[in-house]
């Protein structure tokens, strides 16, 4: 019986000793990505045509997402995700910016930008650049896109990176949501990221 | 007599336009508009009550351009969306088109869809039924 009692107290103690082994639990919903991706960079333009520098969005939490705007069910589930997630914050939503980068320029005029952006709140700034930006600020966060044979109506689809990159408010990488995150979890971090 | 050839008339009406749908049935159908003439996506539960399995092919609609059922899917982090000829429903299942899988791709809305509207579509399927579906119109955010 002794002997009984005392291995059930060394099982204890090991088990005690391997959980204590195991990494802390992340504070995350969504992928840390702190220090494995490069800061907030780009040069592209908006919807009224004019230059946007990543800069001019320091200051605010950055969703950055990639995707075109003839894709009518994957882009506008995940940014009307991303905007439900925002205004969970209430009043610190306004600190937080959803950048919809388009892959699609040939069709993503200026025009186009501006209205699909708006659609989404004032929250959501659609961007577009030249090809060379485009694979600049692609190969930078190592995301993929590209484009399918047009068919007889000359309509083709764009493949594009699912993800959701988070800045911080200095532009640093911190988080990268998957896109099946819910818009509790993203909200979640965001506060968290936010220091609430 | 006027009467009998109204009669006649809708016989050949109702043969013209082919059996309704008597086995599937539909439920929460809305479509997500998106600003200008982009395309929307349409979304909707289909119950089969019927034993036989049947294959949804296709669709129109007097108010878009073009209609095709279409899938997304994100292997390995990538989103892709592709066309499908058809999906099936098997006898006495529901398939649900819904936000990240399968759903109907509606080209060419017409000028005057506005969210909190309403538009037609008719389902194509296998077996030669057809089925008409009053969807929702919402807005790019889904409200």
């Amino acid at each position: 019986m002794t002997r009984y009692r005392h291995r059930l107290w060394v099982a204890t103690v090991l088990l005690l000793l391997l959980s204590a082994c195991e990494r802390a639990p992340s504070p995350w919903n969504l992928h840390d990505i702190s220090g494995l991706m490069p800061p907030l960079a780009f040069t592209l333009h908006d919807g009224l045509g004019q230059e946007r520098q990543a800069k001019e969005f320091h200051g605010d939490v950055v969703l950055l997402y990639f995707g075109y705007t003839h894709c009518p069910d994957i882009c506008p589930t995940t940014l009307a995700n991303l905007v439900s997630a925002t205004r969970e914050l209430g009043e610190a939503a306004d600190r937080t910016r959803i950048l919809f980068v388009s892959v699609d320029p040939a069709r993503d005029t200026a025009a186009v930008l501006q209205r699909y952006g708006q659609a989404f709140g004032p929250r959501v700034t659609a961007l577009s650049g030249t090809a060379s930006q485009l694979r600049a600020l692609s190969r930078r966060y190592r995301v993929s896109y590209g484009y399918g044979k047009p068919d007889d109506a000359g309509r083709y689809e764009v493949s594009h990176s699912s993800g959701v990159f988070v800045f911080d408010r200095d532009g640093a990488a911190r988080l990268l949501s998957t896109g099946a995150d819910s818009a509790a979890a993203i909200s979640a971090d965001l506060k968290h990221l936010m220091g609430g | 007599m006027p009467g009998r050839r109204l009669i006649a008339a809708t016989l050949l009406l109702i043969v013209c336009t082919g059996a309704a749908a008597a086995e599937v049935s539909a439920r929460h159908a809305w479509i997500r508009l998106l600003p200008g003439n982009l395309p929307a996506a349409g979304y909707l539960e289909l119950i089969n009550s019927g034993a036989e399995s049947v294959r949804l092919v296709g669709g129109q609609s007097p108010r878009f351009g073009g209609v095709e059922l279409h899938v997304s899917s994100d292997p390995s982090g990538v989103a892709r969306m592709q066309r499908v000829t058809s999906l099936n429903i098997a006898g006495g299942k529901t398939v649900v088109l819904k936000p990240r899988g399968y759903h109907l791709m509606l080209f060419q809305p017409a000028d005057d869809l506005k969210p909190g509207g309403r538009a037609p579509v008719t389902l194509e399927f296998s077996d030669g039924s057809h089925l008409v579906v009053d969807f929702l119109l919402r807005d790019a955010t889904g409200q």
